[in-house]
């Protein structure tokens, strides 16, 4: 118990090191300098109202006729006297007082009976929604000043009744606004979860619903409590709340209104109070709602930044790329050119009386073999291109030319660093990470969430949000040009041209208001200088293309019209409109059905190997990759473990993590297979332990492996990996091989 | 077939949404997105629940629980008729794992809150009990006893998922289903949870009821499995011998079309994957657009789930169900 014990002192420990590093809701206030200045100054404020009993002021109702109208500074009245030689000071800390105690109690007063009707029509929803909703309506038909003087008008005048009225007012304010989180709330699953607890609707609602709730009441609240000063102000001013001889703020000023001329200065500083607390409170209210509001927070609504940046004087990996580059995947030992320039001896000439898109894109095999205009259309598909390489080997994963050094890498990547900067953390989301893909390729990135396959994917292009994500270090090397230090305008150029996305959910991708036709026609024109109709014709061959059934006639259907694998296949026309070089495809399957996901899957693996177009497929699932990646790598903590052939790699891994990747997941006909659980999860990528970050959950760890920057080196077959004590061909993971048998 | 070693039945359960008239007397649509199904859970065993989205599997899954009313049929449990009764009546005995398990965490309560709460409005356990208890449960999941003074947001997906069990468990229920339950995990930490769900079941007796969109997880933990197409059941077997040799055309499309490492899946060439429309649907078997055994008469009534010519526990609902041999494209009469 005692080791236990301590052991798990030390995790409470360092987790509470770890959350007091968030700064605090109140921290983040007072970091925010115009709510801090609000909070001082209504603190004084509030101070002097508290301490009214005790301050040595005059009775603020003792009127002295002979004193009326003293000006400023009049020994004994500070601030002068008013028509009835009443000291102003005196009135103006006893009227504040009034007017702050009205002004809160019908606030809260506001928000309790408002929040109670807007928790329970949200939750009840159906006809208790309705009914109560359509009575708030009814109250905000009218003009709320209008709706106050009624509610006075019935009960008569009287500060009590115009706090009342005040808040009533300003109940459906509370009732509309918390009853559409509720809405949104009750639908949640931890919802569910209360009520397969056993908890009843009220319980519920009280110990589940209204604590997500609160801060949007108290964010509420604090935009409101201004307002609802003013409006008692208001209506004393109109002599309807405090009633002579008491002090508030509002009858001050009205008071004032009546020697405006003669003695400006008595309505002037009633009137400089509520600016000044009005004005705190308000400023005070906007802190609170950016400290407390999570989208705020986190950014959100922050505008993004074009392209991730880039870190001035970046780190840039050891050899010179331009000239002896060294590619770190495909498992050769030789060295092989890098993308050579457009204009590079290795492409035959361009065929005469091309267009210049079609230039830039410069797909000069394909135009050489056949010459079709840029979009293959069905033609592309029915193409029986006699090309060396791409019908061979499609059974065996070997794809079109893995390789094939002679051909140029679309993609060149070296030492690429993408880091998450945030407050004093640095995230080292892709942390060092090398790529290669030649025309018609297919590479498989893996990796469990948070590996940094997605974030590497969208460096390239720079989709990384900035802030926080910066590029820290390494190229990007795209057909010869470093696409770190490209200029925003080639950025552009190439995003959706030469370089085009598939993302996970074609939901969130297509746009929900526009016809599916119309967004692929939208890809053409934004690279091509179509016309609008020539674009549409060649829209639907896409759509043919991608084998979209009856592709006219889908041309009009907006994307919710569409099922999940035909909202893909647009994705995929939109990503093929351009004939790429590069199709980065991050997840394109994992949110479709098996049955659709093999068809997807097929088309995809077959455009490519027609179009030799290179493919960076990112996913998770190793079934997937096997069928279409000619070579896998394989991530963990931001950098590549392992890389090789597919085939290699899912049959005899050599790094222990690959191998417990493989083994975790159950495959179709092995029930009996045991699954391996590896214990643990990946290190957080801001304190990445020394050594390899593996080594807490491998069961071959020896103490060499905690030590110094292991490097990704060949070990067998294609296989490359960033592994001290490798496994042995087929061997299996567990402790008790010598793993020194097993080095090369 | 009512054995008493049934600890549900299901009978015809059917759900609906929408339909009605508005205030104006139009009709509503109306989508139906359970048509029916009728099964019989055993004890001690992981019926596993299988089909693509759309299906109608998460519905049943939250009939089942009582989180929906079912528009027709009946839920007893040993005997007795629950499906009027409502949540709490069924969540006595029977109990969830949602697939999310951060979201089914209340963010604003403590791992003690969300795991005490089960205990003192299902069972009525005074505090002292409770605590015992506590321990005892948050150890069962492998979670440290200090976690319980935690906020979900704290927590890993896999940890979280192993609070949403210890959730489920602390109500001591019979039956647990678990929809999803490791779809939204990391596959190192699946593995984790698929074992630990092993381990609870042996340790406790339960009856699990798996649903999941992952042929190959199903096939490791279920004994046995039905098939969900289109709000119906359209074919159930024993584990083994539904994935060696499935009766179904759809099941087949299932099982060659999940991707095994290595090998290229043979799924059949130009399947559209398409639903039929479920505001209109067809009058007979609504896999037949997408069937390659396709004949006349299964598109003029939904065939009936019955046994076929491989003994009384593999049922199908089709007409022209494969034969044992290796499937084929060819239709096959039956007897």
């Amino acid at each position: 118990m005692t080791a236990a014990a301590t052991t798990s002192d030390t995790a409470a420990q360092t987790s509470g090191k770890e959350r007091r590093e968030r700064p605090s809701t109140f921290a983040l206030i007072l970091n925010n300098r115009l709510a801090a200045a609000g909070l001082v100054v209504l603190g004084l404020i509030v101070l002097a109202a508290l301490a009214a009993p005790i301050l040595p002021l005059a009775d603020p109702n003792a009127t002295d006729p002979a004193n009326r109208l003293a000006p400023l500074l009049t020994p004994g009245h500070l601030f002068g006297t008013d028509a009835l030689g009443r000291d102003i000071l005196s009135r103006l800390v006893w009227g504040t007082r009034v007017s702050l105690l009205v002004g809160f109690s019908a606030s809260l007063i506001a928000a309790l009976f408002g929040s109670a009707i807007g928790l329970v029509a949200g939750y009840a929803g159906g006809r208790t929604d309705q009914i109560l909703m359509r009575l708030i309506d009814l109250m905000m038909a009218f003009p709320y000043i209008l709706l106050a003087l009624a509610i006075v008008a019935i009960l008569g005048p009287g500060l009590i009744n115009a706090l009342y009225a005040i808040a009533i007012v300003n109940v459906p304010f509370f009732a509309r606004n918390i009853r559409g989180i509720t809405v949104g709330l009750a639908r949640r699953e931890f919802v569910d979860a209360a009520r397969l607890s056993g908890k009843g609707p009220l319980t519920i609602l009280g110990s589940d619903i209204l604590p997500n709730v609160l801060p949007t009441i108290v964010i509420t609240l604090s935009t409101t409590v201004g307002w609802m000063i003013l409006e008692t102000a208001g209506l004393s001013f109109l002599g309807l709340g405090a009633q002579p001889p008491q002090a508030d703020l509002g009858s001050m000023l009205g008071d004032g209104r009546k020697v405006m001329f003669t003695a400006p200065t008595i309505s002037l500083v009633p009137g400089l109070m509520i600016f000044l607390i009005v004005m705190s409170i308000n400023l005070i209210g906007d802190g609170i709602r950016d400290a407390l509001d999570p989208r705020l927070r986190s950014g959100a609504l922050a505008r993004p930044a074009f392209r991730t940046k880039v870190a001035k004087g970046r780190r840039m990996p050891g050899e010179d790329i331009g000239e002896e580059p060294q590619p770190l995947e495909g498992g050769s030992s030789h060295h092989s050119p890098l993308p050579a320039d457009d204009s590079g001896n290795r492409h035959p000439p361009l065929p005469a009386g091309i267009s210049p898109t079609r230039g830039e894109i410069d797909k000069t095999e394909t135009s050489a073999a056949a010459d079709l205009p840029p979009c293959g259309g069905s033609e592309g598909r029915a193409r029986p291109v006699a090309r060396p390489g791409v019908r061979q080997g499609r059974g065996g994963g070997q794809g079109t030319n893995p390789d094939d050094k002679s051909v140029s890498p679309v993609l060149a990547v070296r030492g690429l660093e993408t880091e998450f900067r945030i407050g004093r953390s640095v995230y080292h989301a892709s942390n060092g990470v090398d790529l290669t893909i030649r025309p018609g390729e297919c590479l498989g990135l893996v990796g469990e969430s948070g590996s940094g396959k997605s974030v590497t994917a969208m460096s390239l292009m720079g989709l990384v949000p900035s802030p926080p994500g910066v590029i820290a270090g390494g190229r990007i090397g795209f057909k010869g040009e470093d696409l770190a230090d490209a200029p925003d305008g080639r950025i552009r150029a190439l995003r959706g041209g030469a370089v085009s996305h598939v993302f996970q959910d074609p939901l969130a991708t297509l746009h929900p208001l526009f016809a599916v036709g119309d967004q692929v026609v939208e890809a053409i024109r934004a690279h091509q200088p179509l016309g609008r109709k020539a674009a549409a014709e060649k829209a639907r061959d896409l759509l043919d293309l991608v084998r979209i059934p009856n592709a006219a006639r889908r041309m009009k259907a907006l994307p919710h019209e569409l099922s999940g694998g035909l909202r893909q296949r647009v994705s995929i026309a939109i990503a093929l409109a351009n004939d790429p070089d590069l199709i980065i495809a991050d997840e394109p399957t994992t949110a479709l059905d098996v049955t659709v996901q093999a068809e997807v899957l097929r088309l995809l693996d077959e455009l490519r190997r027609e179009r030799r177009t290179a493919v960076l497929f990112i996913t998770h699932d190793f079934g997937v990759v096997s069928e279409i990646a000619d070579k896998v790598a394989v991530m963990y903590a931001g950098r590549i473990v392992e890389t090789g052939k597919t085939a290699e790699i899912l049959a005899r891994p050599a790094h222990p993590y690959t191998r417990m990747l493989i083994d975790c997941v159950p495959v179709m006909g092995e029930p009996e297979r045991r699954l391996d659980a590896v214990p643990g999860r990946p290190p957080a990528v801001n304190r990445l332990p020394p050594g390899c970050a593996f080594a807490d959950r491998c069961p071959r760890v020896r103490p060499d492996c905690r030590e110094g920057e292991i490097e990704l080196e060949p070990k067998r077959g294609s296989l490359e990996a960033r592994c001290l004590y490798p496994l042995g061909p087929g061997e299996a993971l567990s402790g008790e091989a010598d793993p020194r048998e097993a080095r090369p | 077939m009512t054995a008493p070693s049934n600890v549900m039945e299901i009978r015809d359960l059917a759900r609906t949404f929408g339909g009605g008239r508005t205030i104006f007397g139009t009709k509503k649509p109306e989508l139906t997105a359970v048509r029916g199904v009728s099964l019989d859970l055993r004890m001690g065993e992981t019926l596993g629940i299988v089909g693509e989205s759309g299906c109608g599997k998460s519905t049943l899954a939250r009939m089942l629980v009582g989180l929906d009313r079912p528009t027709r049929g009946a839920i007893r449990l040993d005997g007795e008729d629950l499906s009027a009764s409502g949540t709490k009546a069924l969540a006595r005995r029977v109990q969830y794992v949602f697939q999310d398990p951060v979201s089914s965490l209340n963010p604003r309560q403590t791992i003690r809150a969300i795991l005490e709460a089960p205990m003192r409005h299902l069972l009525g356990l005074g505090g002292k009990e409770r605590l015992a208890r506590l321990e005892k449960l948050i150890e069962a999941v492998n979670l440290r006893p200090e976690f319980l003074e935690r906020y979900p947001h704290e927590f890993s997906g896999g940890q979280a998922q192993r609070i949403g069990i210890a959730r489920a468990l602390a109500a001591e229920p019979d039956v647990v289903v678990l929809d999803e339950p490791v779809s939204a995990l990391d596959v190192s930490v699946q593995a984790q949870v698929l074992n630990l769900l092993d381990r609870l079941k042996q340790e406790r007796g339960l009856t699990y009821v798996f649903i999941s969109h992952d042929l190959a997880v199903v096939e490791s933990v279920a004994t046995r499995v039905a098939v969900m197409y289109f709000g119906e059941i359209v074919e159930e077997a024993p584990a083994r011998q539904l994935f060696r040799a499935p009766l179904h055309p759809y099941t087949d499309l299932l099982i060659r079309s999940a991707p095994v490492p290595n090998r290229r899946r043979a799924a059949a060439k130009g399947d559209s994957g398409e639903l039929p429309d479920p505001y209109d649907p067809p009058p007979g078997c609504p896999f037949a657009p997408r069937c390659p055994r396709v004949e006349a008469d299964c598109r003029a009534a939904m065939p009936p789930l019955e046994a076929k010519d491989r003994g009384k526990g593999h049922r199908a609902a089709c007409l022209h169900p494969l034969p044992l041999s290796a499937p084929t494209s060819q239709p096959h009469e039956p007897g």
